[in-house]
């Protein structure tokens, strides 16, 4: 099997789950460790992309700037990356990311919306930036749908593009179907983002690898949005034992794993009631945090708000209808 | 009795709708032309069964005909650039439904009588149409520090003209809270759902406040601008009583005004759940009104 380009995104959606609170410190230490283990891309910005400090996404506790600004300048010999959601992220910030020096784009829609990408794909690539299209949310669209999605990103400029198992729903087979159709219909690279919310993370990374993946994503210790991500040092050694040989260096990521990432940890990573809740519903892994949350104050459960976001088809950026879901909910809880 | 000529640019989705609620009630506009640039597009096809001139060369076209005084442009951002220029020297009123916002903004419940010396006005976008009225409403009580908007719609009534300029569109409705809607720091996200059946679009604003307010007189205003709004837009409403939370924002722990609000469309090309397409179109219609009443009193003056 090929040598897949590993990226780390323990300092984007691992955002999500502390909140947000990644210092510029924390993040120079952090990608200086990635890069002297030879980690080939880290992605740095707030969890839900360039701009995504609002009440709607969450603040970001320091300036998203001085967090890219440390990357850069601690990432060696490694590729710095961010995310970037078209309407969450705006041209000037895609701009302003490239100023700082970030090397690659990683613009993500919802799986049915890629031609909102076209003006975004071509200013990254007027910027120099290397490309990739994330297709969110991939378990709700057969692997036809997303290919065509997928097609539009090529033509827009992308240099590769991920299935995105938002809601960590998909088993292996799903895995396998979509990304050896986007093999099939592009010419350019196919990734696979996996979460853990069915206890798949890194068995469906394999899958994805199996079926003709390029890139995959991991986060130290599965630091992520919802249930986490594959952990990276998990998956090197998995690769290891494999016999595909990535260059990564394993003692470097066990250790920053255990002794950077392990303590900055709010809350177990464990597939509990909620993220399995979510997984199985097929809800966005971000909106952990806001559904607790909103449970908490509306006293209702958590796991009826999961459920009704499932039925409604509530896709990422959409936290505010975890609110109305809430308020629903606790109204038809007072009839009652 | 006398009536303003006027012609739609663009025969996509918000052209067509619009054409069909100019139809719809006797104004003072009398639609002289529908212009588009694809003579197979629906909206043409459709113009012409209802018997309304039409042609396919765009721009061009309009500035053929004469005694065409108001054009309501229904392109692209991109196009309506381009477009601008020439009408303004043709002297004809634009009435701009593209995020290209050259002219000031206009939201017929804030300021609709504002601008009407203007050669180009700018409807801003569904969103900002939708959501800036309850950003201004709200500042009227209490002055806002920072108002965020999330505009929900659903993917089958966003044409090809907000997905080329989504960057235009975001900016320019956050511009619009900022501008006419008072506060003093906006963002704005828009938000393309997919899940069949469509969804109705709904909007939710974060209006966080400088200081304590009175939680009533809030609601109240709230309330007012929505009736004001209802009267071009029957469909607009809140989804649930607006509420002050106190929540952790940069500037410390704030009072925040929640709204939830929906708009249902009237269903005149659309569906009903697309009410982005319904509240960008009756608006843009209202403001043509005032637009040719206007014409015709300064006509009437003259004469």
């Amino acid at each position: 099997m090929k040598k897949p380009i590993v990226t780390d995104t323990t300092l984007r959606d691992g955002s999500h789950a502390v909140s947000h609170s990644f210092s510029p410190s924390f993040v120079g230490e952090v990608v200086s460790k990635l890069a002297s283990a030879s980690v080939p891309v880290i992605e740095v910005s707030h969890g839900s992309g360039l701009g995504g400090s609002t009440i709607q996404q969450g603040f970001s506790k320091f300036d998203e700037w001085k967090l890219i600004e440390s990357a850069v300048a601690n990432k060696k010999q490694s590729k710095i990356a961010s995310l970037f959601v078209p309407g969450i992220g705006t041209i000037p910030e895609l701009n302003t990311a490239a100023d700082i020096g970030i090397d690659v784009l990683r613009i993500a829609v919802h799986c049915t919306e890629a031609d909102v990408t076209q003006q975004y794909f071509e200013q990254a690539k007027k910027r120099g930036l290397e490309t990739v299209g994330f297709l969110m949310m991939s378990h709700t669209q057969p692997a036809s749908v997303l290919a065509e999605q997928a097609k539009l990103m090529e033509n827009y400029g992308a240099d590769c593009v991920y299935v995105v198992d938002s809601a960590g729903a998909l088993v292996p087979d799903g895995v396998r179907d979509r990304v050896a159709k986007l093999k099939e219909s592009l010419s350019i690279n196919v990734g696979f983002h996996a979460h853990n919310n069915l206890g798949l993370a890194i068995g469906n990374t394999v899958a994805a690898l199996e079926a003709g993946a390029d890139q995959i994503d991991g986060t130290l210790r599965g630091l992520g949005a919802g249930a986490g991500n594959a952990p990276t040092e998990v998956l090197v050694a998995v690769l290891n034992k494999m016999e595909i040989v990535t260059g990564i260096d394993l003692t470097i990521l066990m250790d920053a794993a255990e002794e950077i990432i392990a303590p900055v940890f709010q809350y177990p990573l464990v597939i509990d009631r909620d993220n399995l809740a979510a997984g199985y519903a097929g809800v966005y892994n971000s909106f952990l945090l806001h559904v607790r949350e909103a449970a908490v104050k509306f006293d209702i459960s958590p796991v009826a708000i999961m459920e009704e976001l499932g039925r409604r088809h509530a896709v990422a950026g959409q936290e505010d209808w975890i609110l109305d879901v809430a308020l629903e909910l606790a109204q038809k809880q007072l009839v009652k | 009795m006398e009536k303003i000529k006027v012609a739609i640019l663009g025969s996509g989705n918000i052209g067509t709708d619009l054409m069909y609620k100019l139809l719809k009630t006797q104004t003072s506009m009398e639609l002289a032309l529908m212009a588009g640039i694809d003579p197979d597009s629906e909206g043409l096809k459709r113009a012409k069964d209802l018997q309304i001139p039409i042609t396919a060369e765009g721009i061009d076209g309009i500035l053929k005909e004469k005694d065409i005084r108001i054009v309501f442009d229904a392109t692209s951002a991109k196009a309506h650039i381009a477009h601008a220029p020439r009408l303004k020297e043709a002297n004809i009123i634009a009435i701009d439904l593209t995020p290209a916002a050259i002219g000031p903004y206009v939201v017929p419940a804030i300021n609709l009588v504002e601008h009407l010396e203007e050669m180009n006005v700018n409807m801003i976008s569904c969103s900002g149409q939708a959501t800036t009225p309850l950003v201004y409403a709200v500042n009227c009580v209490a002055a806002v520090k920072y108002s965020e908007i999330i505009a929900t719609i659903s993917s089958v009534s966003v044409g090809p003209g907000t997905r080329q300029n989504l960057d235009e569109f975001t900016i320019t409705t956050a511009n619009a809270c900022q501008n006419i809607g008072g506060a003093k720091n906006a963002r704005a996200i828009p938000v393309i759902n997919s899940a069949e059946p469509p969804i109705m679009m709904n909007n939710t604003v974060y209006a966080v406040l400088e200081e304590t307010a009175d939680e009533e007189a809030v609601i109240q205003s709230i309330e007012q601008i929505v009736k004001e709004v209802q009267k071009y837009v029957p469909g607009y409403r809140l989804k649930r009583k607006p509420y002050i939370d106190i929540r952790h924002t940069p500037w410390g722990d704030l009072p925040t005004v929640i709204i939830l609000n929906e708009v249902e469309g009237a269903g005149d090309f659309f569906p009903t759940y697309a009410g982005n397409l319904d509240i960008m179109t009756a608006a843009a219609k209202r403001v043509g009104e005032q637009f040719a009443a206007h014409l015709l009193q300064k006509k009437g003056v003259s004469v």
